[in-house]
């Protein structure tokens, strides 16, 4: 057993986290910022920070993640951290020449009080940030919220940049939240098939899985740009998809320039991406295309095919509150049953939701922000279950228990090619059920008897 | 083009002029410091600029203290809980990310092992407002209720240093109240020092404070060692532990990989320390023999030839005849099976070019593995070296020490008045100096390098990027988050500090897999297809045939 020393008795516990289910703020912000085009991401902290979060992100993605910092030391902690952000603008606009600076706190920087837009003020003063060039900040103190929050908090700060014309550009603005880059070129791919302009922010399609030629460039094709970015204030509205990664920046755009918003839910499975078609459709008044209607007309097909094999099985789930929300509508509207579920970001809305989510089901469902993989995996060994889908940490866990696994969500550090695969929309769902289907045969080949062995199946 | 054509492209005088051409004057002029063209001088080597701050705003491979400290040092011993005083993210970051393994051994699948497991008190903003020693408290009596372990290791992060929490304190009440839980802690603070050394070194202080020395329950076996500064990265301290078991050799702690309590606690009772990572644990070494007398000398396991010459070292040293010809034996026995998988890849890796820059010692050892495959070092550094990694121990009375050195606590170690016992006389450990065994001392990095490569320390991803354009090395090896934008460049780069998935790569199984990985990676076919076919040729222009 891995993980031996958990017991089956649950105790309250009131300051100990043992196996968290999030981690801290800048490294959501560190990949939100990755979606703007030319941008460099930098870490006002001391280097550490900077170095895990680029590590994490690296081994999620296999991609090259660069990102700066101001790299503290004692002496920046006590005195206060301008004068190394202010060197740190003056060496990276030298060296890297990037088009924009994406600044995120950390608990240190928050902690000595440094104040981000006063610092920017004073280096636009000195010189230190060239015509032309730009740099957005966001507050993430690691003590507050989650990764989750301080992706909001990125996104929401890439709004500053949003300049009105006074002239609309017919576009809808589209903030896909903290999905794969493969999810955010799907999420393109079907606006342009319902004909409707978007501009999606961030957009890491093409940043965070670009080609190999043999050529390295920092700064690679893809992400949204500035000149995007500032026409946001224009768009005719904005869809958020997911609460908590997207609404934030989606309500800034509506209080400052009056661009209406719907917030939504991350479109995975069936019902939420017929809402977001639906969303979709109204806001730019455009008909449903024949192609999303097959695609629409081919996963309830394999729903139907898979139907029997997902009928009644029960599922334990960890992850983000966004991503978490979707799965379990999508898992009860395929007659699953998902019993456990843990969120290590906190907010009470989630409870509320899932509990909505489940609430014809026969039994209560085992739910908690603020939860973690410790408490889960008790709750699992109380009411053991069919299937676990988690990232890559729950594979101590189904191990123990010989739980089937689906690596889902953020961090997945030992498998690849989930960043060109995407799970959202119908062609997602898709995938997410062949997933699910190929675990709980692999299962069930694997424990069946000689005798009930089967070739088809 | 083979790999002397390409080397003639650039004197090594010019590849440093590139390197620094674009940075802002004053940024120049430091890394200029820090990048050496390696030349034999009457005394040794150039002098390097070392163990300096990194510069704000430069991507830098470097991590930070508390990395040092809890991933590095502490994360491997697999009985104590080690419990992270902070907001969640630095606790997570460390959680199993270092491919430490470990095998509970005669303790069985019972044994106490929380590795797998990772601890924080997750500090909110009310906990950094109203300080966080109760909820610390707490956190440390819920471990306890749990788990009962006889251990537990408090670590600070940033902001618990900036608010100034005493979790030495808190610590030292915990302990007094369980009575049978050893709890203590480390001030690892971020933003403390230069880099993840300062880390490595406040971890083996309260090692040695707090645990080594703590057990004199006499530990059985002959020829007993430690082996310090070996943190079972993939399984090499299996494989180095497979080896001295057949040899006879008796292992009583390593630190840290593979590593348990009661092995530190008994470490006072080897005979010799055999240092591997110099950088990490040297000042252990010299602790452990002011305070018990136990003598040190520089091993690396990291080749099959250094294995061999190692455990020749370490042979010689007990001067026993049955221990240096079951040593020889061992050797021999080994050897075959390692001249073979290397003359078989040599066929594909002779000539070949390699560039490394890993924490402080990994880019000086894995040029023997190198060497042993017919390939050649261009260029190579450290991550968190100090000055004596590149230079040899002979300059440590010259080392300026610096603010950022000075905030790290330097134990005043004397002989202990019970239990110092010189293992060796005077006149003994003379002679074997006079047969060629070298105590406390190590060569650094530098002499070892041909003239005229580069030693950089401190490498940052712009110079790596330059560095793989100008040189075009066939292998380059780092961390991870250097991984794939050399890769980008069409070079295949290995990780060294927690080996992709492999290992073990250090003694004769090590080598043998090494082998193996360093020639599936420069023999790979996937490097030829950076191009497409009709990018050979220029772009068609005009009309197609059929129009």
């Amino acid at each position: 057993m891995l993980l031996r020393h958990t017991p089956k008795e649950i105790s309250e516990r009131k300051a100990l986290t043992i196996n968290p289910a999030k981690t801290c703020q800048p490294i959501g912000a560190m990949y939100a910022a990755l979606g703007i085009h030319g941008c460099l991401p930098h870490s006002h902290g001391s280097q550490g920070c900077c170095a895990y979060h680029r590590s994490t992100l690296t081994r999620h993605y296999k991609e090259p993640i660069s990102a700066g910092t101001s790299s503290f030391t004692e002496g920046a902690s006590v005195f206060g951290g301008q004068a190394n952000l202010t060197q740190a603008f003056n060496n990276i606009f030298t060296v890297y020449n990037p088009d924009i600076v994406a600044v995120h706190t950390t608990c240190l920087s928050e902690t000595i009080g440094d104040d981000l837009p006063q610092i920017r003020k004073k280096a636009i003063t000195e010189g230190k940030i060239p015509e032309g060039k730009y740099v957005i900040g966001a507050s993430t103190p690691s003590y507050v919220g989650s990764h989750v929050t301080g992706f909001s908090n990125m996104v929401k700060a890439m709004t500053e940049l949003a300049e009105p014309t006074g002239k609309k550009n017919g576009k809808v603005n589209l903030i896909p939240g903290w999905v794969e880059p493969c999810d955010m070129e799907e999420l393109k791919r079907i606006s342009k098939l319902m004909g409707v302009s978007t501009i999606m922010f961030p957009d890491t399609s093409g940043v965070l899985n670009s080609p190999l030629t043999g050529e390295y460039k920092m700064f690679p094709a893809g992400g949204t740009t500035i000149a995007e970015l500032q026409s946001t204030a224009d768009s005719t509205g904005t869809l958020a998809l997911g609460e908590w990664c997207s609404a934030d920046a989606a309500r800034q755009l509506d209080k400052k320039y009056k661009v209406p918003c719907t917030v939504l839910d991350m479109p995975f499975g069936l019902k939420a991406t017929d809402r977001f078609i639906e969303a979709l459709r109204t806001l730019a008044g455009v008909n449903v295309p024949e192609e999303i209607m097959t695609e629409r007309g081919q996963l309830v097909d394999l729903i139907s095919d898979m139907h029997q094999y997902f009928y009644n099985k029960k599922v334990a789930l960890a992850g983000d509150p966004d991503q978490l929300i979707a799965m379990t509508e999508f898992l009860v509207s395929i007659d699953m049953c998902p019993v456990h579920i843990i969120t290590g970001t906190p907010g009470k809305k989630f409870e509320k939701r899932i509990k909505e989510i489940t609430a014809d089901m026969p039994y209560e469902v085992n739910v908690k922000a603020k939860g973690d993989f410790f408490l889960l995996h008790q709750w699992m060994k109380n009411e053991p279950v069919d299937l676990l889908i988690s990232n890559t940490y729950g594979k101590y866990i189904a191990r123990d228990e010989d739980v089937p696994f689906i690596r889902w969500g953020f961090p997945i550090l030992d498998r690849q090619g989930h960043q060109y695969f995407p799970t959202v929309g119908y062609k997602g769902g898709l995938r997410l059920l062949e997933k699910i289907l190929t675990v709980l045969l692999d299962r069930k080949d694997r424990d069946d008897p000689e005798t009930k062995f089967e070739l088809v199946l | 083009m083979g790999a002397a054509e390409k080397l003639v492209q650039w004197d090594p005088t010019d590849i440093k002029a590139e390197l620094i051409k674009k940075y802002p004057p004053k940024v120049a002029r430091k890394r200029a410091k820090q990048i050496m063209i390696n030349e034999a001088l009457e005394n040794g080597t150039p002098e390097i600029t070392a163990n300096v701050r990194t510069i704000p705003g430069i991507i830098t491979m470097r991590g930070c203290t508390y990395a040092g400290c809890k991933g590095v040092i502490m994360g491997p011993t697999r009985d104590i809980v080690n419990l992270v005083h902070g907001p969640i993210g630095c606790s997570f970051y460390a959680w199993l990310t270092r491919r430490n393994q470990t095998d509970p051994g005669p303790e069985g699948p019972d044994g106490e092992n929380f590795m797998n497991y990772c601890f924080s008190t997750d500090m909110q903003d009310q906990d950094i407002i109203f300080g966080g020693e109760k909820k610390l408290a707490t956190a440390i009596q819920e471990a306890y209720d749990l788990f009962h372990p006889k251990s537990i290791a408090i670590f600070a992060t940033c902001p618990v240093g900036l608010i100034g929490d005493d979790i030495h304190t808190v610590s030292r009440q915990m302990k007094e109240k369980f009575g049978d839980c050893n709890v203590y802690a480390f001030s690892c603070e971020g933003y403390k020092g230069v880099s993840q050394s300062a880390g490595h070194h406040i971890a083996n202080n309260q090692v040695f404070r707090h645990i080594v020395g703590e057990n004199d329950e006499p530990v059985e076996g002959k020829y007993k060692i430690n082996l310090l500064g070996e943190y079972n990265i993939g399984g090499d301290g299996f494989e180095i532990d497979r080896v001295f078991k057949k040899c006879g050799i008796t292992n009583i702690s390593t630190f840290s990989g593979n590593s348990t309590y009661e092995q530190f606690a008994t470490a006072h009772q080897a005979d010799l320390n055999a240092v591997m990572c110099h950088r990490s644990i040297n000042y252990v070494a010299d602790m452990l023999e002011t305070k018990f007398g136990i003598p040190w000398i520089k091993v690396n396991f990291i080749g099959a030839e250094a294995t061999a010459k190692s455990l020749r070292k370490i042979a010689a040293y007990f001067e026993d005849q049955k221990l240096i010809d079951k040593v020889e034996a061992v050797i021999a026995e080994e050897m075959p099976e390692v001249d073979a998988a290397a003359k078989d890849a040599q066929d594909r890796t002779k000539g070949k070019t390699a560039m490394m820059f890993v924490g402080g010692s990994r880019a000086h050892h894995y040029q023997e593995l190198f060497n042993e495959l017919g390939m050649k070092t261009i260029s190579a550094g450290y991550e968190f070296a100090h000055r004596d990694d590149y230079e040899g121990r002979r300059v440590l009375p010259f080392i300026k020490l610096d603010a950022d050195s000075r905030n790290i606590e330097e134990l005043e170690v004397e002989a202990d008045p019970e239990r110092y016992s010189p293992r060796k006389t005077e006149e003994a450990l003379k002679t074997l100096e006079e047969k060629g065994l070298k105590f406390k001392d190590y060569e650094g990095l530098a002499p070892d390098m041909e003239d005229g490569t580069l030693v950089i320390d401190d490498l940052n991803q712009y110079e790596a990027e330059k560095l793989v354009e100008l040189m075009k090395p066939d292998i380059f090896c780092a961390g991870i988050k250097e991984k794939f934008s050399i890769q980008k460049l069409g070079v295949p780069m290995k990780q060294l500090h927690s080996y992709d998935s492999g290992g073990p790569y250090a003694g004769f199984k090590g080598a043998i897999n090494f082998y193996k990985e360093i020639d599936r990676l420069v023999s790979s076919k996937v490097w030829s297809y950076m191009k497409a076919p009709w990018q050979d040729n220029p772009q068609l222009s005009g009309t197609f045939v059929w129009e």
